[in-house]
């Protein structure tokens, strides 16, 4: 049987989940005496239809581009790190810490050093289930799970115990000066004459986490450390016959995927909260697990699963402004979006290719 | 250009029609959601009070993320939403925000206080409603052990646990009283199976009466103190009746009467600083059928006694967040 054609694969096949997708949210919407027309418009005119929904949307998708690409280079090594929420937890604490305690004279150097801070802690805190999983074998699904639960212990003492301003009932931090607030998204855009609202948390951080997609794929397929990973991953024997040395690059897979989880952090705490709250990193950790799965573990996938998920969150909480969905059904239909476009691509994918081999073979 | 700004245009148009019609009151709850079985279930039993009797109609929106909040917020103003009550401390830092470029909105939010001219925050003294009821664990406790379980470890449930333990240590100086919180992350206020496993250990431990503030969490805690035929007590609603004969009181906190007493008010609510305290009626310890068997004479008597001495402000109840220390329990 004939293979799809490359545009099939990378357009059709995406493309025809997400109508049968929509589909089924309709059909759903519907049964629950709600107009779905309505409801999907909502959600798309909400999320791409105004330069400040779109803003959110690219928040959301922000964070989500540093958890997959964290996932997905970790991934690549044959290493399912799961614990990216626990170190973008630490990566926000660096973040905070860097923010809080050190006078800087400008938002620039404030944001160097918060990326600094944020992957050192990130990086820090994927290292020990590394150095566990190479030298012990200990696995590090349930190491790296487990660090999430002792993140959010950490994150919950600190906060009530030590960063907490006094009289406060809000378990967290203090406000950061105003001085290190990053330049918004629309500002940027407004400078070379695009008109982008700024009432919205999109910040600099998107490009640096486009740049940071750029980044990733050229470390992993032009340098040799990308090539020691992916050999790593396909084939751990031939890898080590070739002098690649399991422990080193467990650990740097692992280093490199906690400190990207931890630049999560910039965007979410320095680019929006302005604050450390308790549940800074709100699950993104895991739902970068499903980004690098649809994204097919590939930086430029993930960036493209990433803003779809970022339309899922803020087409979500449009429709529970504009609608009287509850929020549970709007997590069902975030739900079936991702079953379908992520776990459900070879149910088309099959189907398509009859089709195809049909169409050609009349040709 | 034109296009983006019909876009915007249309998207505007959809905003305003889609959010409710104008001038209807809003309430906000926090990322627990409405039906917590605590305290955001009484939020939304006041809303639903004040709709009965108006006649009216409100929005009503559950959080599902931080950066929503402020989103929310400024979306409702827009719409034209007055007054906006939201429930939980979470909110204050965002309302902060929002609250200056909307001044003709009025704004509503329980447990923090946030001090712009258009806001009304009403706090209540959950250490004063706890003392009550560590007054009466310590009366009805024969081993001279009780235990306090709370959701997450977060300064307004040391709030709780300090008035508890101050209520304890008032009638018994030589009580133990054991603290134990659920979790460290947000399931910790829905964990009914938890809330079960701790009460279990405390009753292990010789606890004879255990007070749960934990939001969903109370209900296994409640049933396990059942189960183990010794008292509890419930938090935020009455939940003397989840086990007739066998919860010993409920710290009500009437979030309820706050969110009602906002949407009576509605554009016209009086903005600052309400505490709804024991004089109130803000925060009580429940009496009814359920427990009339269980609550003894010296017991009633005791309790209105410190009634009395708190109101009149003769008997100060430390607030542990004042200071963040409590006197009578180490967190």
């Amino acid at each position: 049987m004939d293979k799809l054609p490359r545009w099939a694969d990378v357009v059709l096949v995406p493309l025809i989940c997400l109508i049968i997708a929509f589909v089924f949210c309709g059909i759903l919407i519907a049964a629950i005496g709600q107009s779905p027309l309505q409801a999907i418009w909502i959600m798309i005119d909400g999320s791409f239809g105004s330069t400040n929904g779109l803003g959110y949307t690219l928040y959301y998708a922000t964070n989500f581009i540093f958890t997959g690409l964290a996932v997905s280079i970790a991934f690549q090594a044959s290493l399912f790190n799961i614990g990216g929420e626990g170190q973008a937890t630490l990566g926000g604490l660096g973040v905070a810490l860097s923010c809080l305690l050190i006078p800087w004279p400008h938002w620039s150097l404030a944001l160097l050093g918060s990326l600094a801070a944020g992957a050192a802690f990130g990086a820090a805190w994927g290292f020990l289930p590394a150095w566990l999983q190479a030298k012990r074998g200990s696995h590090i699904v349930i190491t790296t799970m487990m660090f999430n639960f002792i993140a959010y212990a950490l994150m919950n003492y600190v906060l009530v115990n030590l960063l907490r301003p006094m009289g406060s009932m809000d378990p967290a931090s203090a406000r950061f000066d105003k001085a290190y607030n990053l330049p918004k998204l629309g500002d940027i855009l407004g400078l070379v004459g695009i008109p982008f609202s700024s009432k919205n948390p999109a910040n600099i951080t998107f490009l640096i986490a486009i740049a940071l997609a750029v980044g990733v794929w050229a470390l992993l397929w032009h340098t040799r450390l990308g090539y020691a990973l992916r050999a790593f991953g396909k084939q751990e024997k031939a890898a080590l016959y070739a002098g690649i040395d399991p422990v080193k690059i467990t650990i740097y897979a692992l280093l490199l995927s906690g400190g990207i989880s931890g630049l999560m952090a910039v965007n979410a705490v320095q680019g929006a909260a302005h604050r450390l709250v308790l549940n800074s990193v709100e699950g993104a950790g895991f739902i970068g697990i499903a980004v690098a799965l649809m994204g097919r573990n590939h930086p430029f996938g993930i960036v493209i699963a990433s803003i779809l998920f970022g339309f899922l969150y803020e087409g979500g909480s449009q429709l529970a402004m504009g609608t009287t969905i509850p929020r549970e059904v709007i997590t069902v239909l975030q739900a079936l979006v991702i079953l379908f476009t992520g776990a459900l691509p070879y149910m088309v994918q099959k189907p398509l290719e009859h089709l195809f081999a049909k169409f050609g073979g009349a040709k | 250009m034109t296009l983006m700004k019909r876009l915007l245009g249309a998207s505007a148009v959809l905003a305003l029609s889609a959010v409710a019609a104008l001038a209807d009151p809003a309430i906000i709850y926090d990322v627990g959601g409405k039906n917590d079985k605590s305290f955001n279930q009484s939020a939304s039993e006041g809303a639903q009070r004040w709709a009965t009797e108006t006649g009216g109609t409100f929005k009503e929106l559950e959080m599902q993320s931080e950066a929503q909040r402020e989103q929310a917020l400024r979306q409702l103003a827009e719409a034209g939403a007055n007054p906006i009550v939201m429930t939980g401390f979470a909110f204050g830092d965002a309302l902060n925000a929002v609250a200056p470029d909307y001044p003709d909105t009025k704004f509503a939010i329980i447990d923090t206080e946030v001090d712009q001219p258009n806001v009304k925050s009403v706090m209540f003294t959950e250490d004063q409603g706890s003392y009550l009821a560590g007054m009466m664990a310590a009366m009805a406790s024969k081993t001279g052990v009780v235990g306090f379980i709370g959701g997450m470890d977060v300064p307004t449930i040391r709030r709780f646990g300090c008035g508890y333990a101050q209520g304890v240590k008032a009638v018994n100086a030589d009580a133990t009283v054991i603290i134990n919180m659920t979790g460290t992350d947000g399931s910790a206020w829905n964990n009914p199976v938890k809330g079960a496993e701790i009460a279990k250990s405390q009753i292990s431990q010789k606890a004879d009466v255990i007070y749960a503030a934990a939001g969903g969490t109370g209900v296994g805690v409640l049933q396990a103190a059942a189960d183990g035929g010794i008292l509890s007590i419930g938090v935020d609603d009455n939940q003397n009746p989840l086990h007739p004969g066998q919860v010993l009181t409920s710290m009500v906190k009437r979030v309820d009467n706050a969110v009602y007493e906002a949407f009576k008010a509605g554009a016209d609510l009086t903005p600052g600083l309400t505490v709804m305290d024991l004089a109130a009626g803000g925060v009580d310890v429940a009496m009814d059928d359920n427990n009339a068997a269980l609550v003894t004479p010296e017991m009633k008597a005791a309790v209105e006694d410190a009634r009395a001495k708190i109101t009149s402000g003769e008997l100060k109840v430390h607030n542990y967040t004042t200071d963040s220390t409590c006197p009578a329990a180490t967190f």
